[in-house]
């Protein structure tokens, strides 16, 4: 088995974790909004994942089980937000929605 | 009987009490019956222990009647302690009975006015205050009395409050007072940290041990506590507010302005002479401040106009005598002068109230004029008075403590000479304004005419106390004149007696009879002017010094402008300047910054998502970078 070293695993984890911060800054659609922070969620996963290979250790692997559910609660609130989003206000544009200025 | 001292000062509380509380709701009459009544019971009762206490003196001639711990702070335990002894006897004896029947005139003539319940209410809560003033065994209980008639005068003087120059009249004599009033508490501060009491009995036992005669803190004390005499007794150089104060209706005028609150002071010096023995320096202070004040006050008198401010000045001269009495150490005669100058003075003020009365608020008595038929009783018991305090010889009560003034004055151990001309002149000038004031309210043209006669409760207090003016001097006379010595002799077991340098019934006597031709002088020139020929007064103010001289008399000797220019102009001067107040300034600007604050952070409250995330980032950038880097 070819091990990879834990370097390489490193930066893909982190240049995921950048792409999808860029994702969540640039884009105005709410759906590529919460792809981002999915991307980030999976990015931060990968890294305990490495980290477990590592060590070999199954905490890494246990803590990815857990963000899963995690994120998968996050899609569901999420899409019920955007649904309800689109709904009321019948555009997806991030900006537009900020009724909640201060 | 004398465990139901405590009942004394209660019942006017007690009225007060229910005036204040239901007073609204009461009846004229039931609030005159409860105001009067409460005031009156009080006479009673002082009669009943006056003679028990005369007829069987209790131990060392004092009954104290502790009712209740008041504060209890380590050392510090001032009693609620109600002390009786001939000085305070003769003390609750005037405040009681001379209060008793300025209450019964007071039924009828504030009757018309608006708050009449209000006024009996003030008026039971002066009788309440003063009574626990002159009874209160410490010096704190006493302080409490002094306050609180300090306050009584400032709610009576403003009685009249929708006239703002009554509500200023007020002010005036509150902030004046006040001045003295700090010079006494410091003085109780003082004595407190020296003998870590404020009982008074205790503080006269141990000062002459602790202290030596002319010792710093002896003298200190004693002019703190005379300043604060001087306060209330609007003697030199706080007098200006007496005066002022006859803006409240005439009844408090006579009660508190004239026979009881003003003559606090005198009180405060003889309950604690020990503490003036202690310091000779500040004993011939009293002296000459009394002096002054009498000559003073004398002078001014001789020009005012008002009816109610010639008695407010005689009343500044008639408290001059005392203090000039108990800076020669005459205290007797000084307590003595205190009571027959209660009555006459409270009698004269009742009577020029019912001229006032029927005249219809009329002050000036160059206005009035030929009252003397219409009112006979009025005149009559006017003129009594007048007479006593121009102290006629031989028939008034005036007459007899005066003289006892002037005696001491020239014979006792400190006595001075010029002390005791002065005082001659004094009595002189006095019995030319008092005289100037009858003849010109009573005599030649009738000026005004008078709408309706006065009634009972009117008349009954003037007769009485007319009665007492007459008969009160005959409890101590003279060695030329039979020698009695009642009071004095009763007094002395509360103050020690005058020690005299030269007892000579001869030197008496030739001091009577120079005393006796000089108020008889007084008396013929005011009636060779005011009666005889009016027109040598207006030669005399019309032009030159005269005039200049009537001028600076007449405006009390320029005190006023002097305070106002000195005092009172820089303070409203610098309220002017300061009217947004700069130490506020700090608070608005926090105030200010904090909400400058608010406004710019409340702008980065976009409501965009992206923002937020972006500010999300920012800020664990920044986190990450401080906790990594430094």
């Amino acid at each position: 088995m070819i091990s990879i070293p834990m370097e390489f695993g490193l930066i893909l984890a982190g240049t995921l974790f950048v792409l999808g911060l860029i994702g969540l800054m640039v884009r105005r659609n709410i759906i590529f909004v919460l792809m981002s922070i999915e991307i980030m969620i999976n990015a931060a996963g990968a890294a305990f994942i490495f980290a477990g290979a590592k060590w070999g250790e199954p905490d890494g692997q246990i803590m990815f089980l857990f963000i899963l559910a995690m994120s998968a609660a996050e899609v569901a609130v999420g899409l019920g937000l955007i649904l309800q989003i689109y709904h009321k206000f019948q555009t997806l544009d991030g900006d537009t929605v900020s009724k909640m200025r201060g | 009987m004398l465990e139901l001292l405590w009942l004394i000062p209660a019942l006017p509380f007690a009225g007060f009490l229910i005036l204040a509380l239901f007073g609204s709701r009461l009846s004229r009459q039931s609030a005159a019956v409860i105001g009067v009544g409460s005031v009156g019971l009080s006479a009673i009762l002082t009669l009943g222990i006056a003679i028990r206490f005369i007829s069987s003196p209790p131990a060392d001639h004092a009954f104290s009647q502790m009712l209740w711990q008041w504060i209890s702070v380590d050392a510090f335990q001032p009693a609620i302690t109600l002390y009786l002894d001939a000085l305070s006897l003769v003390f609750i004896f005037v405040i009681t009975f001379v209060g008793f029947f300025i209450h019964l005139y007071s039924s009828l003539f504030m009757y018309e006015e608006e708050g009449y319940s209000r006024f009996f209410a003030y008026m039971n809560l002066f009788v309440g205050s003063m009574l626990t003033l002159v009874l209160g065994n410490n010096l704190l209980l006493l302080y409490l009395g002094w306050e609180g008639v300090g306050l009584c005068s400032y709610l009576l003087i403003g009685f009249w409050y929708k006239d703002s120059e009554n509500g200023y009249a007020a002010r005036k004599a509150f902030v004046v007072t006040r001045v003295g009033d700090t010079a006494m508490a410091i003085g109780l501060f003082l004595l407190f940290t020296s003998f870590g009491t404020l009982d008074i009995q205790k503080l006269l036992q141990q000062a002459p041990q602790e202290w030596t005669i002319n010792s710093t803190q002896a003298v200190l004390a004693a002019a703190l506590l005379l300043g604060g005499a001087v306060g209330k007794s609007a003697q030199l150089p706080l007098q200006t507010w007496l005066p002022d104060a006859m803006a409240g209706p005439t009844p408090v005028s006579a009660l508190i302005h004239a026979a009881t609150m003003v003559t606090a002071g005198v009180y405060l010096i003889a309950r604690t002479h020990v503490l003036f023995t202690l310091a000779p320096a500040v004993q011939t202070a009293v002296a000459v401040v009394g002096a002054l004040t009498l000559l003073m006050a004398g002078f001014t008198a001789l020009t005012q106009r008002d009816i109610k401010r010639v008695l407010a000045y005689s009343t500044i001269s008639q408290i001059g005598y005392m203090f000039l009495g108990l800076g020669v150490g005459a205290w007797s005669a000084a307590v003595f002068h205190f009571m027959t100058h209660a009555f006459f003075k409270a009698l004269l003020f009742l009577g020029a109230g019912v001229i006032i009365f029927v005249l219809h608020h009329e002050h000036d008595m160059f206005k009035m004029g030929g009252l003397r038929k219409k009112l006979p009783v009025t005149f009559w018991t006017f003129l009594i008075g007048s007479a006593s305090l121009a102290a006629l010889p031989l028939i008034t009560a005036g007459f007899y403590s005066k003289d006892m003034i002037l005696w001491y004055t020239f014979a006792g151990e400190q006595g001075n000479d010029w002390l005791w001309a002065a005082g001659l002149a004094g009595a002189f000038i006095t019995s030319i304004y008092t005289f100037r004031m009858v003849f010109v309210t009573f005599y030649g043209e009738a000026q005004a005419e008078i709408t309706h006669k006065p009634g009972m409760q009117l008349k009954v207090p003037l007769i009485v106390l007319a009665v007492f003016s007459l008969i009160a001097g005959f409890i101590e006379l003279p060695h030329t004149l039979g020698h009695l010595t009642l009071f004095s002799h009763f007094m002395h077991s509360a103050l020690p007696p005058t020690e005299v340098l030269h007892e000579s019934v001869s030197l008496e006597l030739l001091l009577q009879v120079i005393a006796a031709i000089a108020v008889l002088l007084g008396i013929y020139i005011a009636y060779h002017i005011f009666i005889r020929n009016r027109s040598i007064a207006n030669n005399l103010t019309a032009s030159g010094p005269g005039a200049l001289l009537h001028r600076f008399w007449y405006s009390g000797w320029g005190f006023d402008k002097v305070y106002d220019t000195l005092f009172v102009n820089p303070l409203v001067w610098f309220a002017k300047i300061n009217r947004n107040d700069f130490i506020d300034l700090i608070y608005t600007g926090i105030a200010g910054t904090s909400r400058e604050f608010h406004r710019q952070l409340t702008r980065t409250q976009t409501g965009r998502l992206r923002w937020y995330a972006t500010g999300i980032v920012i800020g664990a950038i920044i986190t990450i970078t401080v906790v990594v880097y430094l």
